[in-house]
């Protein structure tokens, strides 16, 4: 029997006739790429011919007809069972695709629509004294106030965080222990603008209704950022060797000190990098903002403590909810603004992470 | 139904690195095949090339023949899904699917080749395979419990169990007793001899005994040196292995100096 | 609270060591305690200002579906309506991304070339780091418009079905969009989940699985997805967590009104979380208070399902 391309799949119980040469026809190794190309082209030109084309139609049409054509000519040369196999080979991979579909369409309509605006007037000018509708104004004072909240939220949430995580690796133990991570991890879910309101409750109570400034927003940022702070800190301490803790009892260091001196500076780097995606993670917060630092300012304002504070996310829905074009054209051009800088911070995490992080054994 | 194997020419590489070179031997049906030597000499590795199951570990490839029958299971139109349920495996450790009851782990393979297999059809299937695995007595009436709360021989002859329900007509085993107590051992030991009645079985050991004990042939592997490939040194039977090696280093391993 | 209780053997104390050793455990604890008391505080200083009016209101909190807070003698609010269209936008987040993700992960850790593998999966994680803002202007952007020509073809072909009966929304803002990008956003919660557990599955039961012949799909269905099955209801869970608090991304695509629908493609639906942000800047009287009430409820839904998945995480950790 030389060949068995059109042996029908095994049916019945027990080995079927297939089987005995191990050899059942199979689909040679580069038939599903050729198909997909195929189907692609012919797909493309269908559609061009009728005038319809649209990159989306095509990937949907081109992926429907390939996953057809391959199941069936799979099921037919090479069984029901590899039939089997090759769809759910195809649906893996057309899970991936459709994921980066939002993902590469985010950044291409942000970059395309942002760039218009995206200039050093718009990074350099507020938006005082600018109307709404006017082609003027910028985002400085929303740079400004993203980075005085986020500064302060981070130096509010890295000693609480680093500490946190230092007494559940270093002291913690039985329920102390296991009670403060369950809460911890619930943090984690807590919603961002379930954290707003808890600020203002917490101003209310302190000073009075309708009193937003930038500290605000910087403590509700905070009550979202200690958690990922703990999380991240707890795995990289826990990743230090413990010989390096007796080598360092051992010498007859106290711990505190061991802590200080061989357990924190060894895990640097990564504590850094935690850091800074914690960062990443609340620079793009909005809800909390809005309910704490205000939606309104449109000048310059260093100050934490003195009125409302815009930030670039918020300056991003206020735009939007004016409505205009040339608001939209802001948000676009702020939009791309804090990808920019959000992607920074992730690069910069793993940058740090990679280079100086200690061989974890 | 069990086949004759014919190896020739088989080299194994990780990546760049060669890790078998050049073995040629013939495996006979009915009869069990030790393969004896070191540890990392390459045996294991070898016989994860006899149901292509290296293809599994990223980077691994092997180069040459290997007729089943017949047939190279190498051969360009070869599935190697297809090779495996032809050439069944078990491993050093025991590994019953934990979510699945004794029943479901047995029938696991069988039911992937035929899945309109009727409740009695698959009954008989799986009271045939653990009878052959000297396991019915002990299991028939928790079929439905989990295959994780066997001990861990009884666990081992499940393994074997679901292996010989897909019918294989060759049985690779790969150190399949040296998790297990002396009492189980023994137990995969008896099986082992019954099994050769039907299938064609390859069996690696660490323990020159068990080899001694179990194997009509027996075949000993060695580096060539330290940080070389492993090399099939001497094959033959297990009696003229251990009595009357033909190579000195069969002969140093055999009588416990290395080297 | 001493050091002495400390789990590893510290050097024996003297004077003025065992003061900065004191000194350095107490901040460490008084951090930990710190978190509790947040914790703590969050939930008490909600219940405390949203108190005065849930002892105004003259509706029924949780069955009214209408939202008039705003007058100081006769405030009528409830949280049905907007719970309900929080609960249905993440269901169908979590329709839509959860078998999206387990193809993601199976992606990754079996499909993918390995030497991809990781930056594939970097890619995924990318779709977190982007803001919610962001998914918010690009939804009503980009998406929505897009999707106005599928939505009245749905209530076309689909609209004998009573949650896609026409007249479509003119300008798609509505509970399905939200829950579509919503799908999006939670997908690399999702997926990290799921990956992680897929690779831990152990090798000699996906060996026992090929070793008999089963191809790449029958071993993940014999040895995979049992395995990381309760790693995937984790990670669902959590990214339900998350669709349910989950604010800008569905403010700013939802058209601002309130009623309680089951149509999709229709605009009217509102979520917690939304409506709060969308209606604090405007909240009078009793207004404040009413959004801090509704947060209560949005805090407590999302707190039982986040311990609901930490537990169902645990337990499978527990039984691997």
């Amino acid at each position: 029997m030389s060949t068995t391309t059109t042996q029908p799949p095994a049916p019945g119980p027990g080995p079927g006739p297939t089987r005995s040469d191990l050899r059942h026809g199979s689909l040679p190794n580069r038939f599903p790429a050729a198909l997909l190309a195929s189907c692609a082209a012919v797909v493309a030109g269908v559609l061009l011919a009728f005038g319809a084309f649209g990159f989306l139609l095509w990937g949907l049409l081109t992926a429907v007809s390939y996953a057809v054509i391959v199941v069936t000519a799979s099921a037919r040369v090479e069984g029901g069972r590899k039939a089997t196999d090759r769809l759910v080979t195809a649906l893996v991979y057309g899970c991936f695709v459709l994921a980066m579909l939002p993902l590469a369409s985010v950044l291409w309509t942000v970059v395309g629509n942002g760039l218009a605006r995206f200039d050093g007037y718009f990074l350099t000018v507020s938006m005082n004294g600018v109307l709404p509708s006017m082609d003027a104004g910028g985002a400085y004072h929303a740079v400004v106030g993203t980075l005085a909240i986020t500064g302060m939220a981070t130096l509010i949430s890295v000693p609480i965080g680093v500490m946190t995580a230092v007494y559940l690796v270093e002291y913690a133990q039985g329920r102390m222990k296991r009670t403060i991570m369950f809460f911890v991890d619930v943090m984690t879910g807590i919603p961002s603008i379930v954290a707003g309101l808890f600020v203002v409750a917490l101003w209310i109570m302190l000073f009075g209704p309708g009193r937003t400034n930038g500290a605000a927003g910087a403590i509700a940022l905070a009550v979202l950022m200690v958690p990922v702070v703990v999380r991240s800190s707890e795995e990289m301490l826990r990743l230090v060797p413990q010989d390096l803790r007796e080598a360092s009892y051992a010498l007859g260091v106290p711990k505190w000190r061991t802590i200080t001196k061989v357990v924190l500076p060894t895990s640097a780097a990564g504590l850094t990098t935690g850091i800074m995606l914690a960062i990443a993670r609340v620079i793009g917060e909005t809800a909390p903002l809005i309910l704490t630092a205000g939606t309104s300012a449109v000048s310059i304002n260093w100050n934490l403590f003195d009125g409302q504070m815009m930030s670039l996310p918020v300056f991003i829905y206020s735009q939007v909810r004016m409505g205009g074009a040339v608001n939209y054209e802001r948000a676009w051009a702020a939009a791309l603004t804090l990808i920019l800088v959000v992607m920074l911070l992730f690069f910069l995490a793993r940058m740090i992470g990679r280079l100086f992080a200690p061989k974890a054994s | 139904m069990a086949k004759r194997i014919d190896v020739s020419g088989l080299h194994v590489y990780y990546g760049d690195f060669l890790a078998v070179e050049d073995v040629s031997m013939t495996i006979e049906p009915r009869s069990v095949t030790a393969f004896i030597g070191s540890s990392g000499c390459g045996k294991s590795t070898f016989l994860r090339t006899l149901n292509r199951m290296h293809e599994v570990t990223p980077g691994a490839r092997a180069q040459g023949k290997v007729l089943l029958d017949d047939l190279d299971i190498y051969g360009p139109d070869v599935d190697p899904v297809m090779v495996r349920s032809e050439v069944g495996m078990v491993f050093q450790k025991a590994n019953p699917f934990p979510t699945m009851s004794i029943y479901d782990n047995v029938i696991a393979g069988a039911r992937l080749n035929n899945r309109r297999m009727s409740k009695s059809e698959a009954d008989d299937l799986v009271e045939q395979s653990l009878r052959g695995a000297n396991l019915w007595e002990e299991v028939k009436d928790r079929l439905n419990k989990p295959g994780s709360g066997l001990s861990g021989g009884q666990q081992q002859r499940l393994c074997i169990a679901r292996a010989t329900a897909v019918k294989p007509s060759v049985l690779l085993m790969d150190e399949p007793c040296s998790a297990l107590d002396p009492i189980s051992t023994l137990a995969i030991e008896d099986l082992i001899h019954q099994l050769k009645e039907d299938y064609t079985i390859v069996i690696v050991t660490h323990n020159m005994q068990q080899a001694a004990r179990v194997s009509d042939r027996t075949a000993f592997f060695n580096l060539s040196a330290p940080g070389k490939p492993g090399k099939l040194v001497e094959m033959g039977e297990t009696n003229q292995i251990f009595t009357r090696p033909e190579k000195k280093e069969t002969e140093n391993y055999i009588t416990g100096r290395f080297g | 609270m001493t050091t002495t209780d400390a789990p590893k053997a510290a050097p024996p104390p003297t004077g003025k060591r065992r003061i900065g050793d004191v000194a350095f455990a107490g901040l460490a604890r008084g951090s930990g305690i710190l978190i509790l008391l947040i914790l703590a505080g969050v939930a008490a200083f909600l219940i405390v200002q949203a108190w005065p009016s849930l002892a105004a209101n003259t509706a029924n909190f949780l069955t009214t579906t209408e939202w008039d807070p705003n007058v100081r003698e006769e405030p009528a609010f409830g949280v049905a309506a907007l719970a309900f269209g929080t609960v249905l936008a993440a269901a169908i987040a979590l329709l839509l991304a959860t078998p999206v993700a387990i193809g993601i992960a199976l992606f990754i850790v079996f499909y993918s070339p390995r030497r991809l593998s990781s930056l594939l999966g970097y890619l995924v994680d990318l779709l977190a780091a982007i803001p919610s803002v962001v998914y918010g202007l690009w939804g009503i952007g980009f998406l929505a418009p897009q999707l106005v020509p599928v939505y009245e073809a749905m209530t076309r072909y689909l609209g004998w079905i009573p949650l896609f009966a026409g007249p479509a929304s003119t300008s798609a803002r509505t509970i399905l969009t939200a829950g579509v990008v919503l799908a999006v956003m939670i997908l690399p919660i999702i997926t990290a989940m799921s990956r992680d557990v897929f690779r831990q599955t152990p090798q000699g039961h996906r060996e026992a699985a090929l070793a008999m012949g089963a191809t790449r799909w029958e071993m993940i269905r014999l040895a995979v997805l049992p395995f990381g099955r309760s790693g995937v209801i984790g990670g669902s869970m959590l990214g339900l967590g998350r669709a349910l608090g989950e604010t800008m991304a569905v403010a700013m695509i939802l058209s601002p009104s309130l009623v309680l629908s089951w149509n999709l493609l229709q605009s009217g639906n509102q979520t917690i979380a939304a409506h709060i942000a969308l209606q604090y800047p405007e909240a009078t009287g009793y207004g404040v208070s009413a959004l801090i009430a509704a947060g209560l409820v949005l805090f407590a839904i999302t707190l039982v399902v986040n311990m609901g998945a930490r537990y169902v995480v645990a337990r499978g950790n527990k039984e691997s």
